[in-house]
């Protein structure tokens, strides 16, 4: 039970040190670099509290595809000449009151875990957790009956948001030399190939 | 202190959904900062889901969790996706700068 300790202290101080380095950091680059830690340091913790499936999920699908989205937009847009400009504008009273909220919503968090150990037994759901058989099997034991319909709505919504962001991100060119399949299939012979006749030292020209 | 129960992780939800909302609110970079603290109130969520998942013997709680995570997929796609447009048409994403709706 000591290793337990030892490893939540370790993973929770990374964790809360690179989310502060997330939202202080004055290069957009080592906030996205900080926050692909934090990722990894929670889904350690997820695996060694038990939910090694979302753990891992944590490490491929965030890790590997989220917050690398966020570097390629980040390297995409010109953003490194912006770094300076840190608290150095003018209207800097938002950050008192969001001091004031951000301070309020963790008093009223750490309330609500005071309150949690007062409550009713809740031990009366169908879908608790068997001892006998690995976490990935218990999850798709209930998320394939009970949650079938939730799962299809998050593919339904995923589908949505692929084209959503290929439809906003798209955009016609112009001067670009494109293949147009219905011309390419509509060309016939007659219309294609001309015959000329060639006199002796006077050559073709080419008019258009 | 040395045993580890459900209140250490929910503190330490606590702490990150405060340092996500924290960062909304200090924030005068840029959009992308804003949509990163976004990610770290998200993760918070989940921290929470999963604890009370697991110290109370329930396993939706880690299916709510793999819906959220979905959701934020598709929120960090569409979010950066807008983010990308606004700066291909005012060439700048700083909060200081975005005001057009502001009457």
């Amino acid at each position: 039970m000591i290793i337990h300790s030892i490893f939540f202290y370790f993973f929770s101080i990374i964790a809360i040190f690179s989310s502060l380095m997330v939202i202080t950091s004055r290069n957009t680059i080592n906030s996205v670099f900080f926050l692909i830690l934090d990722f990894i340091s929670v889904g350690c913790l997820f695996i060694m509290v038990g939910a090694e499936f979302l753990g891992m999920i944590i490490l491929i699908v965030y890790v590997g595809a989220v917050a690398v989205l966020f570097l390629f937009v980040v390297m995409m847009l010109n953003v490194a000449e912006q770094k300076n400009s840190w608290f150095t504008g003018k209207e800097t009273k938002h950050i008192h009151s969001g001091l004031i909220v951000g301070n309020l919503i963790l008093l009223e968090l750490l309330v609500v875990v005071g309150g949690w150990k007062y409550k009713d037994d809740l031990m009366s759901s169908s879908t608790l957790i068997l001892s006998n058989t690995s976490n990935t099997h218990q999850l798709g034991l209930v998320m394939y009956t009970d949650y079938v319909l939730y799962f299809q709505l998050a593919g339904i919504i995923l589908l949505l948001s692929m084209i959503g962001a290929i439809l906003l991100t798209f955009r016609e060119r112009v001067g670009v030399k494109r293949q147009s399949y219905i011309k390419q299939i509509s060309r016939n012979p007659s219309s294609a190939v001309e015959l000329k006749d060639v006199e002796s030292n006077k050559g073709v020209t080419i008019d258009d | 202190m040395i045993e580890i129960g459900l209140g250490h992780y929910l503190s330490l939800g606590a702490i990150i959904f405060f340092l996500g909302i924290l960062g909304i609110f200090l924030n005068r970079k840029n959009v992308i900062v804003i949509l990163m603290s976004i990610e770290l109130i998200l993760l918070a969520v989940n921290i929470n889901l999963i604890s009370f998942s697991i110290f109370s013997g329930d396993i939706v709680g880690q299916i709510f969790t793999m819906l959220i995570l979905t959701i934020a997929a598709a929120e960090a796609a569409i979010g950066l996706a807008i983010i990308l447009i606004y700066y291909r048409n005012r060439g700048s994403i700083r909060v200081e700068d975005i005001h057009g709706m502001k009457g």
